[in-house]
């Protein structure tokens, strides 16, 4: 028996219905099924993920999924999710799973900031008329200058990596998503001249020639590194730690490690790939420095390394700590922070907003004047360009994006990634499912979001009367807070608007 | 009524220049002739003037300029003052009793020298004491505000309007090399003198017109080096930021001009090789130094002047020769007052400095 009712229902318009069968074709969890006695397309609601797929698919619009409508007898103290999850568990003996980050009402702190724009005592500047500089370079600034024999100014930098805007694809390992999709990513940020990263999943074969536009990535399972794969990329990132499931390592079921993906990871077919929760060679702040200094020596000091942590209590401390050991770049990740799979309970409890985190990060830095030791690039989520000035502004050097992305290349957030059968080829290996992503068209659509954003980027930089995005960064004065309280304003470092 | 330095002041403003190259002093009025017919620019809340060569007879001492509300904080501060500097010589700075510049606070000058004990224990440079000697009284002290500390140089501002602030401080009286001067349009009342221009750190002043749009990303980042920025002004920001490529990096004018008013990386990519380089450095390297917004400046030092517009050129500045003397400012009509018969007269580009050393060549670019 089982206790729940679905919570949507799917909707067949039989009057458009030209019985095409697009629905029942396409859909990977059998959620439309044709009856061939009757004729008739029949549904079935407990298998619908609302991945949406039919609904897009189907040319005559007569599909669509709406709320199913049953209630339960729910209070505020037991709603309808949390009956649900009890049931689900007493089913099961499991532990509850979940895709995406942190869906809880917890106070999204980028929708409580606006932005400044110039009147009368300084001019705005015409994004159309006047260069606009979106240009970033990250890595770790030399304290001092040098110069050689006749006075010339020496280049005593160390490696950086240089983006066209500050905004790059965040980790999402090759076996959680498709080949398909890491071609996409790739492509689009060759083309647009920014970087994607390989997550916790090696590199494929076909990856290599987008060297100059990848992060790799080297986590806790250390699936897929070798010193080819750690010399093919022009960063290094150290996962530590992701947002949406601080404190545990990543977990790819074994029905995704098929084929190319278990010679990739290195690691037998079939086989769960479970990432341990620590580093078992990071224990300590020290080691984290001989993890970094190691990664260093085996690429000749030819990279910058990014050490990625998910935002928690004392974040601001552990980024302080990072920047004293080696670190060129930090990542941070916030509670928001998409994922193919993560604990329910982890995902809905654990960590902190990133917008808090990455105040007191910047800020800390600068207290003890290390802020130029490293970039800082924040994720988790950042969901427009607005998003990206003001986290820009309250510090960041970049941003990263994952779950925006994935939804340019179609994903609907069906939030059910774990399960391997994305019906749009993106979080799934099967074969007939992957085909449906067409490298070429999400690479455009990847290549477009990012254009719109760095126009919209430029627009408000210019109304900011700024031309340069490095004169953003940090320039929290640009900020105004709406309806936050004085700690919360503390924190971040802003004044309430009317200030 | 809050004072300038608890909220932002967007401020216009007329600036104004001169230098003779040869080091031959003449007379602060012709300044004030200058900053005079630029009244316009100005709402009367704020003048003030830098003047250099102007204490020859103690060139090795540190001329400090202080602000006092009360005869308690004087007192304060001298004791401080005592603890850590020679002071060679005291004054009050003589002014003319004027009705147009009313609510003067107790204006002294200290010529002083840091005290070889205390200097030895800091294991700092001279300059480098004397500078946080101020910074600990401007930001510890109630009621003092040292707002002059270079050597053979001095700072005289105050609320008004500069013509008349220059009257006030008798600046027709001293003699130097070099003259800057400044004439404020505040959007606010600043409620007290500090907050004038120039604004000054060791030998460096700088008189701004500008409002600058990377202010809050400037002045985070120069506060990691010592710097407190307690005005919240443009020029304060500015000044240390100077200071700190110059005194402290050891940038030249050139570089730093190229730091603050950078290329664009359009330009930039044009360029040949090894300048293209150069440039790649500086502008990675001094990416938070980088001022956006409008701006001309003109930067008084120890041996020279430079004068700078923002790289879009949002600010008006005109720049003009005559013989020895090299004149700048906001407008053509305030330099001819100066020299009706200039040889020499053009508009520098956006970013391009202009960079005068005694006993050199202009440097244009």
């Amino acid at each position: 028996m089982n206790f729940i009712y679905p919570e949507n229902e799917i909707v067949r318009n039989e009057k458009r219905c030209n019985l095409c069968r697009v629905c029942d074709t396409q859909c990977s969890y059998g959620a439309h099924e044709f009856d061939e006695q009757s004729g008739q397309l029949n549904s079935d609601d407990r298998k619908c993920v609302n991945c949406q797929r039919c609904v897009v698919l189907c040319k005559q619009m007569a599909l669509k999924i709406v709320p199913s409508g049953n209630k339960y007898k729910e209070n505020y103290n037991w709603r309808e999710q949390t009956i649900k999850e009890i049931f689900r568990q007493a089913d099961s003996g499991g532990v509850l799973l979940s895709g995406m980050g942190n869906p809880g009402d917890f106070k999204v702190y980028f929708d409580k900031i606006v932005l400044n724009a110039s009147q009368v005592t300084n001019p705005s500047i015409d994004p159309l008329r006047e260069p606009m500089e979106t240009r970033v370079s990250l890595g770790a600034l030399p304290r001092d200058i040098e110069r050689d024999g006749k006075g010339q100014l020496v280049n005593n930098l160390p490696p950086r990596i240089n983006l066209s805007m500050p905004v790059m694809f965040a980790a999402m390992s090759y076996g959680s998503i498709s080949l398909n999709a890491h071609k996409s990513l790739a492509a689009a940020a060759q083309e647009m001249g920014v970087l994607y990263n390989t997550g916790e999943g090696g590199l494929h074969g076909d990856m290599y020639s987008y060297g100059g536009n990848t992060v790799v990535q080297v986590a806790s399972g250390r699936f897929g590194v070798h010193p080819d794969y750690l010399r093919s990329g022009v960063a290094i990132e150290i996962k530590m730690g992701q947002g949406a499931k601080p404190g545990i390592g990543g977990h790819l079921p074994g029905t995704k490690i098929v084929g190319d993906i278990s010679l990739t990871r290195m690691i037998s077919e079939g086989s769960d790939a479970i990432s341990p929760a620590p580093h078992h060679d990071i224990y300590s702040i020290e080691d984290l420095r001989q993890l970094i200094y190691s990664l260093k020596e085996a690429t000749g000091y030819t990279k910058p390394i990014i050490v990625k942590v998910a935002a928690v209590n004392n974040i601001a401390a552990i980024a302080s700590g990072i920047a004293r050991s080696g670190a060129d770049i930090i990542a941070l990740d916030g509670f928001r922070g998409g994922t193919g799979a993560a604990p329910t309970r982890i995902r809905d409890n654990v960590g902190i907003p990133v917008e808090l985190a990455l105040a007191s990060i910047d800020r800390i830095l600068r207290d003890e004047g290390i802020r130029n030791n490293v970039s800082i690039i924040v994720g988790g989520s950042i969901r427009s360009s607005s998003d990206v000035v003001k986290a820009v502004a309250l510090g960041a050097d970049s941003v990263y994006i994952g779950t925006a992305a994935l939804i340019a290349m179609g994903c609907h957030l069906c939030r059910s990634c774990y399960t391997g059968k994305c019906n749009w080829g993106i979080a799934t290996q099967i074969p007939e499912l992957t085909k449906r992503l067409k490298p070429s068209v999400a690479q455009k659509r990847l290549v477009n979001l990012l254009t719109g954003w760095k126009h919209e980027i430029e627009e408000m930089m210019g109304g900011m009367g700024i031309n340069s995005i490095e004169s953003l960064k940090g320039n929290r004065l640009m900020l105004r807070g709406v309806g936050l309280s004085e700690r919360e304003l503390e924190v971040l470092g802003i004044k309430h608007a009317g200030e | 009524m809050l004072r300038e330095g608890e909220f932002r002041i967007p401020s216009g403003c007329a600036i104004s220049g001169v230098i003779d190259k040869t080091g031959k002093r003449f007379s602060g009025g012709t300044i004030v002739d200058s900053i005079a017919v630029m009244r316009e620019r100005s709402n009367g809340l704020g003048g003030g003037f830098a003047g250099y060569g102007i204490y020859p007879e103690y060139k090795d001492y540190y001329a400090l300029h202080v602000f006092y509300d009360t005869q308690k904080s004087k007192a304060e501060c001298e004791d401080f003052l005592d603890r850590h500097f020679d002071i060679i010589n005291l004054s009050k700075i003589p002014t003319a009793k004027i009705k147009e510049i009313t609510d003067e606070p107790l204006i002294w000058r200290y010529f002083v020298t840091p005290l070889p004990t205390k200097l030895a224990e800091s294991q700092m440079e001279e300059s480098e004491f004397t500078a946080r000697c101020v910074f600990r009284i401007n930001t510890q002290f109630d009621g003092v505000y040292v707002f002059s500390s270079g050597k053979n140089m001095g700072v005289f501002k105050a609320v008004g309007f500069p013509e008349d602030v220059g009257r006030f401080y008798r600046l027709e009286e001293y003699e130097g090399w070099c003259f800057t001067a400044h004439g404020r349009y505040p959007t606010n009342t600043p409620g007290w003198w500090g907050g004038a221009h120039p604004f000054a750190l060791l030998g460096y002043s700088v008189v701004h017109n500008g409002e600058i749009s990377s202010y809050d990303a400037n002045r985070r980042n120069i506060e990691m080096f010592g710097y407190k920025c307690t005005l919240q002004t443009d020029t304060e920001v500015i000044t240390y930021i100077i200071d700190y490529l110059h005194r402290k990096k050891g940038l030249t004018l050139t570089e730093i001009s190229s730091v603050i008013a950078a290329p664009f990386w359009q330009e930039i990519r044009a360029m040949e090789p090894e300048i293209r380089q150069k440039h790649e450095y500086l502008r990675t390297m001094f990416s938070a130094q980088l001022i956006t917004g409008p701006f001309s400046i003109l930067v008084g030092f120890d041996g020279g002047l430079m004068a700078l517009n923002d790289r879009l050129k949002l600010r008006s500045m005109v720049v003009a020769e005559k013989g020895s003397k090299v004149f700048i400012s906001s407008e053509e009509a305030a330099i001819r007052v100066m020299e009706p018969e200039i040889e020499k007269i053009w508009s520098p580009r956006g970013g391009e400095p202009v960079i005068i050393k005694l006993n050199d060549e202009v440097v244009r670019g």
